[in-house]
């Protein structure tokens, strides 16, 4: 037998050809999906089958099934309530904009499934990411993005900045190389049932993309209401609640003013929410916490990095530098649209990233 | 590999002698009872006589049995029809350690306004009949206590709660679908009105099950349509399936004692392996009142989930609490009642055995978990 791997099958296309994929290459293939967020006890039914709910399980189940390997569901659920739907509530109640995928990555689908999985006797974890685990001649761990170049917008890597070099350590993508037509041309090639299922991109928790009545629900509380004001701080009209609203936004806004605003900032400490022109929402630098280094156990001086501050952006040219024990700062070679705290900014180099933090 | 199959509360391997009673209802015998001819009257006969077998092992008339198609339809039935028939109020008396089917069904009857009271239960998963006469109202209508519990074994005080049922005019509902065919009960002796029994659970096939109501209790139908079960229950009679219940009832009639006192054995030599060579295990429910094959215990720092699927890849076919979840293991809601604190009930592991176990099974699933929790312990 050759190594053992726990693939972590979500009944999507890319993780059900990566654990096809494993199998060809002669591993001991175990397929694992895991349980996050779903309520067993209520029928939930799912329109076009995201990313985990109870269709995710039956897809990968036939999956696994197609290609012969044993598969189990494992739960996860409180590990997602605490480390990924908690901290959701908690950044956007801060008015920050939380990354969720960010937390769960590191928490739940690599910390906790990879102890339960080397407990299995298993040498790694493999996922159906777009990104390539590359060990360095420095003997450190980190990724490389998927079409060798981060200005996509497409880029998996973003959400992984935060690995562990124990977790990249143990961790397999299989499907990394490859771009999305291979992967389902593989898939159809080798008969697996979900060939031709759609993409899942929402928040797999907030199904309707509805944040702001997600946090309404889950809290229980009403949002309070408070002032939009402009940049000189007079009182614009009413918001509906911080937590409804995100830097950079403009629809959804309810106020007329005669010309287009977009949220500038928001004040959790007064509820208060700045408006402004688009051009305002434009800044060079930014600051980032929280630091995680992958191809550099460290920086000293200034590097030149590609710097991307959201899941969609396109990199852009940046100067980091150290500006604490745990800080950072980013300073852009041009301006930057609607640089959001919360978000992660990750700074990569020749492809692979060099590390990352949370954007104060 | 061969299989050591240790999860006889999820299901049974059919008896052999089960699915040759079967086989001719599958083939030739296919006449619906209801017809005139007399191919249909085989199959009528070949049900009434399933129907006495069921009666004979819980010593109820076969007029007060009607098959349903498992467990789940019975419990469902009980308490939707024991709700609506009742005059004098809507309440009912259930506990915290019930089967989902029973729990359910209440949360759906409480989204209609009937009231429910979940009892608390003991640190070994026992119910107090006082408990049960302190909650019972002018309102109540209903006490569901289950015979025995499908994760921990325990068998409830039913005959007591029947007597206190009986006396405040109360009907008494137990779901027996782990207890049928395995402990004995007496319908009559306990006072029970209505009782929920699953055939997989004994030897039976899938998709059968029944419910006993005592005579003269006139309970609506669940299922409505044709006049089968005497007009109780519609729907054309799954005729091989009753015919293999009855048959695995006859076979428990008969085997019932020898088989217990033989699991009872493997039962406390898996027990007393476990409590005796692996540190930190606790066992779940009563040492004494509980079912013959039931073996439940949680072991610290050793991951449920991870545990079964480490014994499935040695061919040990084990639980984690109740198959009646997606396969998952969400705090059990048994465990939660007995005060098992949460990190603990995630460590949990279930046997139950049948008699086709042997003390070489036992040995060898004690020591392979012997095995795993060590290894689960180093990491």
């Amino acid at each position: 037998m050759g190594k053992k791997v726990v693939v972590g099958m979500s009944g999507g296309v890319d993780s059900s050809v990566a654990a096809y994929l494993l199998k060809e290459e002669g591993y001991d293939v175990i397929g694992v999906t895991m349980q996050i967020w779903q309520d067993e006890d209520s029928c939930r039914i799912e329109e076009n089958g995201g990313c985990c709910g109870t269709s995710a399980v039956e897809d990968a189940r036939a999956v696994a099934q197609a290609i012969g390997i044993p598969y189990y569901v494992m739960n996860f659920k409180q590990e997602f309530r605490s480390k990924v739907m908690d901290y959701f509530v908690k950044e956007y109640l801060a008015g920050r904009t939380p990354n969720p995928c960010i937390a769960c990555n590191r928490y739940v689908k690599w910390q906790s499934l990879l102890k339960k999985s080397l407990a299995l006797g298993a040498d790694y974890i493999a996922t159906g990411h777009y990104a390539t685990v590359e060990r360095l001649d420095n003997g450190r761990y980190t990724l490389h993005t998927a079409a060798g170049t981060v200005e996509t917008t497409k880029d998996q890597t973003y959400a992984l900045y935060n690995l562990t070099q124990d977790q990249l350590a143990h961790t397999l993508m299989p499907i990394g190389a490859y771009t999305k037509d291979r992967t389902r041309k593989i898939a159809e090639e080798a008969n697996l049932p979900v060939a031709h299922k759609p993409d899942s991109e929402e928040i797999c928790f907030v199904p309707d993309k509805d944040y702001a009545g997600f946090i309404e629900r889950d809290t229980g509380r009403k949002f309070m209401p408070g002032n939009f004001v402009d940049e000189t701080g007079r009182v614009l009209g009413q918001h509906r609640g911080i937590a409804c609203y995100t830097v950079g936004q403009r629809k959804h806004l309810g106020i007329a003013l005669g010309h287009p605003v977009f949220v500038k900032e928001i004040h959790p400490e007064t509820n208060e929410i700045v408006l402004s022109e688009n051009e305002a929402l434009f800044s060079r630098t930014l600051a980032v916490q929280d630091l995680n280094f992958m191809a550099v156990p460290g920086i000293k001086g200034e590097e030149r990095v590609m710097a991307k501050i959201r899941y969609n952006h396109q990199a852009a040219p940046a100067v980091i530098k150290m500006a604490g024990e745990d800080t950072m700062t980013c300073t852009f070679d041009d301006p930057q649209r609607a640089i959001t705290p919360g978000q992660a900014a990750v700074f990569y180099r020749d492809g692979v990233i060099l590390g990352g933090g949370t954007i104060l | 590999m061969d299989l050591i199959y240790l999860d006889n509360a999820a299901t049974t391997r059919m008896e052999p002698e089960v699915l040759e009673a079967m086989l001719p209802y599958l083939k030739d015998q296919y006449g619906n009872p209801s017809a005139i001819y007399s191919l249909a009257a085989k199959s009528r006969s070949a049900v009434d006589l399933a129907r006495r077998q069921a009666a004979a092992l819980i010593h109820a008339d076969p007029s007060e049995i009607f098959f349903t198609s498992g467990g789940s339809e019975a419990d469902n039935w009980a308490l939707e029809a024991a709700e609506a028939c009742a005059k004098r109020g809507s309440h009912i008396v259930t506990t915290k350690v019930e089967h989902h089917a029973v729990l359910n069904t209440c949360r759906y009857l409480e989204e209609r306004g009937v009231k429910v009271t979940y009892l608390n239960v003991d640190e070994n998963g026992l119910v107090d009949p006082a408990d049960v006469e302190a909650a019972i109202t002018d309102q109540t209508v209903l006490v569901s206590v289950m015979t025995a519990n499908n994760e921990i074994g325990t068998i409830e005080p039913i005959a007591e709660i029947g007597s206190i049922c009986r006396k405040h005019g109360v009907f008494f509902h137990t779901d027996a679908v782990q207890a049928f065919g395995h402990i004995p009960i007496d319908v009559k002796e306990m006072k029970i009105d209505l009782l929920s029994a699953s055939a997989h659970k004994l030897g039976g096939p899938k998709g059968v099950g029944l419910l006993y109501i005592k005579k003269g209790l006139k309970i609506r139908s669940l299922i409505r349509g044709g006049a089968q079960e005497r007009g109780r229950r519609a729907g054309t009679e799954n005729v091989p399936g009753i015919v293999g219940f009855g048959r695995a009832c006859k076979i428990a009639a008969g085997t019932l004692e020898e088989r217990a006192r033989y699991e009872r054995k493997l039962r406390d030599l898996a027990i007393g392996r476990l409590e005796g060579e692996i540190s930190g295990v606790t066992l779940s429910g009563d040492r004494t009142r509980r079912l013959p094959n039931n073996i439940h215990v949680c072991i610290k720092g050793a991951e449920g989930q991870v545990m079964l699927i480490l014994l499935d890849q040695r061919g040990i076919c084990a639980s984690g609490g109740s198959a009646c979840t997606s396969g998952s293991l969400d705090p059990s809601h048994v465990l939660t009642a007995i005060g098992v604190p949460e990190d603990l009930a995630t460590c949990s592991i279930r046997l139950t055995l049948s008699h086709e176990n042997t003390e070489t099974d036992i040995n060898q699933a004690v020591d392979a978990i012997k095995e795993i929790v060590l290894q689960l312990r180093e990491n």
